[in-house]
């Protein structure tokens, strides 16, 4: 099932195969090391007030009691902070016109969303900080909250923050040129307005993190669960003035991500800056109540779209409006807009039209800030996409899969561009498609949908073609001034035992980056798998990297660890040619034993050549100085992105007395390039489509007209759990990327990118016969029994 | 008023004595007076499940019970089932099927699992899958776990005997 | 969210938790097993200065059967409603309810006593009491007496029980062999609090409903007996007819309050659906 491996082609090859994690083991055993878990000597705990309005003024401040309470070391308020710490603006250059207030760790006057943190309290234990933190007085002077997007952009709207002119953060138009002369000629047009519910990553380890400023030697150490230690390494060393090398993050275990915990929240700032006011460690944990009011939150998306036909069913053109509420300001360091903007150049990407038109309106709300999570932009692009296909297809007579074999780009049209400007090398969205309908045998799914119709019993199917940006170039983030890093760098050393030590800056929160990167080096150097050591997430012993985001971990990282080994696998040869007085191109090293390439006869080990290169170099001749340490980075430089594709089927059942749905399966198939371990990949598609999901039937952070956040609880805000999640059928086609050797692409957001917009189409498939549709998710009951016309 | 109280229970099998506020919960005793990290607390209310541990033989949210609470109780952790080998099965099962990712819900879930199969040996899916509904994992979804579970009970039925799983080679 | 600091205290006896309550000035809390508790300490909605903890009071254990009634003490387990053989057979209800509540672990140590005795609306087993018609013990320090459970749910988290008293046991008539029940909810997920849930506790020596009980959570403040329901199937045939009239009848019953996200109009709906499937079921067994 295997792409073929052409140079990958070794003797024995780990590419390609499950292989278990070997770092999993020790979350198994109890034995993970989370930032939640650590204690370091003397060290303290923080807690912050909150304040209870979506937009205030802070009239005044009365920390006396809450200084005077047991075991509180610190009372702070962002004014003691900002003498400390720079502010920064969540805006990108490439984003033109685009603008934010800037934001300190804590507010100074204006608090801009319900849960911001207003004031720090430091002391002994977190218990004692709560206490503390119910004893401060503050003193608010309501302002006028901006809560819905069409209030915000009201022509003399409240502004969100007083310090933008308006709340208006972004715009932007892509336009192919004749829309409307298409729309004006075109045989059918189909429209919808959908919404999207706000929703939040709801990681099961919440934010973590322990700064601890050593002012004898004027360094910073941050225990911080994140998946971007050296952006963070970045951020503290500017805002904070201390010099990059004397500021060390450390990303250990994490109790997941998703995109979540690679922004700069402000009770993060804080810490730093509160254990420099103390001189000891700093802890702050949320927890879920403060994630819910502080974790970025995702999607808040209206789009009105229509879809303009041939009498034949073919796509002419697409023309879209998509607004979205971002919160009071825009994230630093990755902004807000990038999700509208990943929205509006995706819609459609699956298809062969040339016709577009999209207008992004970004706008600030007095809600907490969203930011990138998992599937940046895709299900919304995605769900508008499929859903306008599938409303096209019946005015065109045709059955689903039908329109898409009909409208797809071509497996052999590319390369190809789309008309947002994307550059696709090599997608495979029929394959993908023909290999679905087989895995879900759609056509006696369609005939069993028929037959139980007729007994009142209403099944749904839905399809959704998508694709997926993976491996990022600087054209990402760095083009628009970001110092968010598009490379990743790898050290990878043969101990004195012959062992492989692997330091290498893509980060590991589950998806087994660790794995795969010892699996492309244990491969490209020609050791056992476990003689090979793989350690990341620390800036003081790995190298400045992107680390894990947007799919990057195994298309970048995987390809740096690729290069580096064979560096040292070409320093290995050549020491061990001098000691063999052999050609080092006629030796080749399988299973940590250098051997005769053509014959395979065993030559000498890895760990002697290691022995005497460490210990007896005076054997070696004058002049060879063995090189056992390798250190490479690798940055794309091909395509922008390295697009992936796919198509995803959901089989659902509708009660149609009481807007229940079961998920009855789901399928997906995707090609994500070179496999490198088929395991994982399937897992990160499974829990990706849960995620999408979760979105689909429950998740939405629910708020009233005062900008609260009314579901703020793990109780309240409906994650996806075992019992209403389907079992998931995962197939795979392999179009390997040729901007690299390991030709591997990202997986991890596949499964979210079109789950959701799945779903949709399958609830609306089984809702059909009662002439009802629905265009929003989450589908709760009330909706779907609101849009059956039951209530 | 709130003065500590002497507590003395069985952790892992040994006898634990410590002196402790009333109100720390007991997935904070373990965490932070016995080290025992392997509990972890994600919602500190009792729904997404990462805290549990066996107390008295059940599983427990550890989150909602006070430390006080479980005076002379007998309270396994993950870290005791794993050195006694009672989850070495569950283990090692999570493991091959990669029923696992960040890892922070796992714990819970073998206890959900170890529950579920003392009370039913071999649990249909449906039953697994409701067994775990107080179990929340962002990472997986589900299915694998669902997938491991089933195939330890299947094991178990077959009389496969478990021994200790750290030992193993990853 | 950390609990503001309490004292704890842990009696053996009735009286001496009576004493403890007194000791505190009123400002205690009486902890079963606390799963519905705690996490209102930890979300500090709630802050009392102490903890009367009841699980050593040997007189809140127990299931037994005391002639035409089942007696379970106050601190039977929900897992013991789910497993025990006795309450199967003498509270059957209360056994097709219990797989409804919560996740395994919160059954393994949350008490009967604890779900009535907090009277959330939204929980099953005050609304099967109501079903079941069984009656309250309440002990104090004054004395005792059995409530009914008609009189026993007063109001949003109101009960009979006055401050320092403490639920004792639950007195549940035996179900007769004649009696047919049935219990099923509507929850977004497998063990949240359900949008609607109904018990039905039928009387059909023959043919005809010689008795109905119906209750309802999640309807309004407190758990809700479905009296014009109930009346509409008394007398009458288990067929289409009496459950659609017993369905039409809903809306004397029910008075849900509005929702932004399950709107009065949709419970009530919701309602109807439950009660149609659970009589369809009962008749369908007959």
């Amino acid at each position: 099932m295997n792409a073929p491996l052409g140079t990958l082609d070794r003797p024995n090859s780990y590419i390609g195969r499950s292989v278990s994690r070997p770092n999993a083991k020790r979350l198994l055993a109890g034995r993970g090391r989370y930032v939640t878990d650590l204690v370091l000597p003397r060290m303290l705990h923080a807690t912050f007030l909150r304040s209870p309005y979506a937009h205030a003024r802070i009239v005044s401040v009365d920390l006396g009691a809450a200084r005077a309470m047991p075991g509180v070391r610190l009372v702070a308020t962002g004014a003691e902070l900002a003498k400390l710490c720079t502010p920064w603006t969540g805006t990108l250059d490439h984003f033109k016109g685009m603008k934010s207030a800037p934001q300190l760790p804590l507010p100074v006057e204006e608090v801009l969303w319900s849960g911001q943190a207003v004031i720090a309290v430091v002391a002994e234990t977190r218990a004692q900080a709560e206490d503390a933190a119910e004893a401060i007085i503050v003193a608010f002077e309501e302002l006028p909250p901006v809560v819905e997007i069409d209030q915000a952009r009201e022509p003399d709207a409240d502004r969100a923050a007083l310090a933008v002119a308006d709340n208006l953060c972004f715009h932007s138009r892509l336009d192919t040129g004749s829309i409307d002369e298409v729309f004006a000629g075109a045989a059918h047009i189909v429209e919808e307005e959908f919404l999207f519910g706000r929703h939040t990553a709801v990681t099961l380890e919440p934010r973590a993190i322990i700064a601890h400023w050593d002012a004898s030697e004027g360094k910073l150490t941050v225990h911080h669960a994140t998946q971007t230690p050296y952006q963070f390494q970045d951020l503290y060393s500017r805002h904070y003035g201390i010099p990059e090398a004397s500021v060390r993050v450390i990303a250990p275990d994490i109790g997941g991500s998703f995109g979540m915990k690679l922004h700069v929240y402000p009770e993060d700032m804080a810490v730093v800056g509160l254990s420099m006011l103390c001189g000891r460690p700093v802890k702050f944990v949320a927890d879920r109540i403060e994630s819910f009011v502080s974790d970025i939150h995702a999607r808040d998306h209206r789009v009105r779209a229509r879809m303009a036909l041939d009498g034949k069913g073919t796509i002419l053109a697409v023309d879209v409006d998509d607004v979205t509420a971002i919160g009071a300001f825009s994230t630093y360091p990755r902004t807000s807009a990038v999700e509208g903007n990943q929205v509006i150049r995706l819609i459609g990407a699956p298809y062969r039209f040339r016709d577009y038109r999209a207008e992004l309106s970004v706008v600030f709300q007095n809600k907490v800030q969203t930011s990138q999570y998992r599937a940046v932009g895709h299900p919304i692009a995605c769900t508008v996409t499929e859903r306008l296909v599938d409303l096209a297809a019946a005015k065109a007579g045709l059955d689903p899969i039908a329109m898409r074999e009909k409208n797809l780009i071509a497996d052999d049209a590319y390369p190809c561009d789309s008309p947002t400007g994307y550059k696709f090398e090599a997608l495979s969205h029929q394959a993908s498609l023909k290999k679905l309908k087989a895995l879900m045998d759609y056509d006696a799914l369609r005939a069993e949908q028929a037959a139980l119709r007729r007994r009142g019993i209403h099944r749904g199917i839905g399809i959704a073609s998508f694709v997926e940006i993976s491996n990022p170039s600087p054209a990402f983030y760095g083009i628009g001034g970001a110092r968010i890093s598009a490379q990743d760098g790898a050290i990878i050393t043969v101990t004195p035992s012959g062992e492989v030590r692997c330091l290498i800056s893509v980060t590991e929160q589950g998806q087994g980056t660790e794995t795969i990167i010892g699996q492309v080096v244990a491969d490209q150097l020609g050791v056992p798998r476990e003689r090979v050591r793989v350690m990341t997430g620390d800036t003081e012993t790995t190298p400045h990297g992107g680390a894990t985001w947007a799919c990057r971990g195994a298309g970048i990282g995987g390809e740096t660890a690729l290069q580096a080994s064979r560096k040292l696998r070409g320093n290995v040869l050549l020491v061990a040619a001098t000691i063999l007085q052999a050609k080092a191109d006629e030796l080749d090293m399988r299973e940590g034993v250098i051997v005769d390439a053509p014959t395979g006869a065993e030559r000498i080990s890895l760990a002697e050549v290691a022995r005497i290169a460490y210990f007896r170099s005076d054997t070696l001749p004058p002049g060879v100085s063995a090189q056992l340490s390798v250190a490479h980075h690798y940055a794309p430089q091909g395509y922008p992105f390295a697009f992936t594709n796919g198509v995803q089927g959901c089989h659902v059942e509708l009660d149609t007395q009481t807007g229940f749905v079961r998920i009855l399966k789901h399928w997906v198939v995707e090609d994500c390039g070179r496999i490198i371990n088929p395991l994982l990949v399937d897992e990160q598609v499974r829990g990706g489509v849960v995620q999408g999901l979760g979105a689909a039937f429950f998740e939405e952070c629910r708020y009233d007209e005062n900008g609260q956040l009314t579901n703020g609880s793990l109780a309240d805000y409906l994650v996806p759990m075992a019992c209403e999640m389907p079992d998931i059928v995962v197939g795979h086609i392999e179009t390997p990327t040729a901007d690299t050797e390991l030709g591997a692409k990202g997986c991890g957001e596949a499964g979210t990118a079109a789950a959701s917009a799945a779903a949709l189409n399958a609830v609306n498939d089984a809702m059909s016969p009662f002439g009802a549709s629905i265009a929003q998710i989450p589908m709760t009951p009330a909706r779907l029994l609101r849009a059956l016309g039951a209530i | 008023m709130s003065a500590h109280l002497p507590l003395t229970l069985s952790v892992n099998g040994e006898e634990v004595s410590r002196l402790v506020e009333p109100r720390e919960t007991l997935a904070d005793f373990l965490r932070r007076d016995l080290s025992l990290t392997g509990t972890h607390t994600g919602c500190e209310m009792g729904v997404c499940g990462a805290c549990l541990v066996m107390l008295d033989g059940l599983p427990t949210h550890a989150c909602l019970v006070f430390a006080v609470q479980a005076q002379g109780a007998s309270v396994e952790t993950v870290e005791g089932l794993t050195q006694s080998a009672a989850i070495a099965d569950l283990q090692r099962a999570f493991h091959e099927r990669n029923a696992l990712q960040c890892g922070f819900c796992t714990p819970g879930m073998l206890v959900t699992a170890q529950g579920l199969l003392s009370r039913k040996a071999l649990p249909s899916r449906e039953e697994i899958r409701d067994a775990l509904s107080g179990n929340y994992c962002r990472c997986t979804g589900y299915e694998a776990i669902v997938d491991a579970i089933e195939m330890v009970a299947r094991r178990r039925a077959a009389g496969e005997t478990a021994t200790s799983f750290v030992e193993e080679p990853a | 969210m950390k609990a503001r600091a309490f004292s704890y205290v842990r009696p053996a006896t009735l009286a001496e938790a009576f004493d403890a309550f007194a000791a505190a000035g009123g400002e205690a809390s009486y902890i079963a097993g606390g799963q519905s508790l705690v996490p209102a300490l930890a979300l500090r909605l709630q802050a009392p200065e102490c903890l009367v903890d009841i699980a050593d009071i040997a007189e809140l254990r127990g299931i037994s059967q005391e002639g035409e009634w089942l007696r379970l003490g106050a601190l039977t387990r929900h897992v013991e409603a789910h497993d025990d053989p006795l309450i199967a057979a003498c509270a059957p209800l209360l056994a097709l309810a219990a797989p409804h509540v919560a996740h395994p672990a919160i059954r393994n140590r949350g008490t009967l006593g604890g779900s009535v005795a907090l009277a959330d609306p939204a929980s099953e087993f005050p609304a099967m009491m109501l079903a079941m018609d069984a009656e309250m013990e309440i002990a104090g320090p004054a004395g005792r007496r059995r409530v009914p459970a008609t009189e026993f749910f007063q109001d949003l988290y109101q009960t009979a029980i006055e401050p320092g008293e403490l639920l004792v046991a639950l007195h549940i008539p035996l179900a007769r062999p004649e009696h047919r029940c049935d219990f099923d909810e509507l929850a977004r997920r497998r063990g949240d609090y359900a949008i609607v849930g109904c018990g039905v506790m039928l009387a059909l020596p023959q043919e005809v409903v010689s008795e109905a009980r119906i209750a309802f959570l999640s309807v309004g403040p407190t758990p809700v007996r479905a009296r014009a329901a109930e009346a509409a199937l008394t007398g009458n045939r288990l067929d289409g007819d009496a459950t659609r009239r017993a369905q039409a009848a809903l809306s004397e019953d029910l008075d849900p309050a509005e929702d932004e996200q399950v709107p009065a109009a949709m419970r009530l709906h919701l309602a109807r659906v439950l009660l149609g499937r659970l009589l369809g079921r009962i008749a369908g067994a007959a």
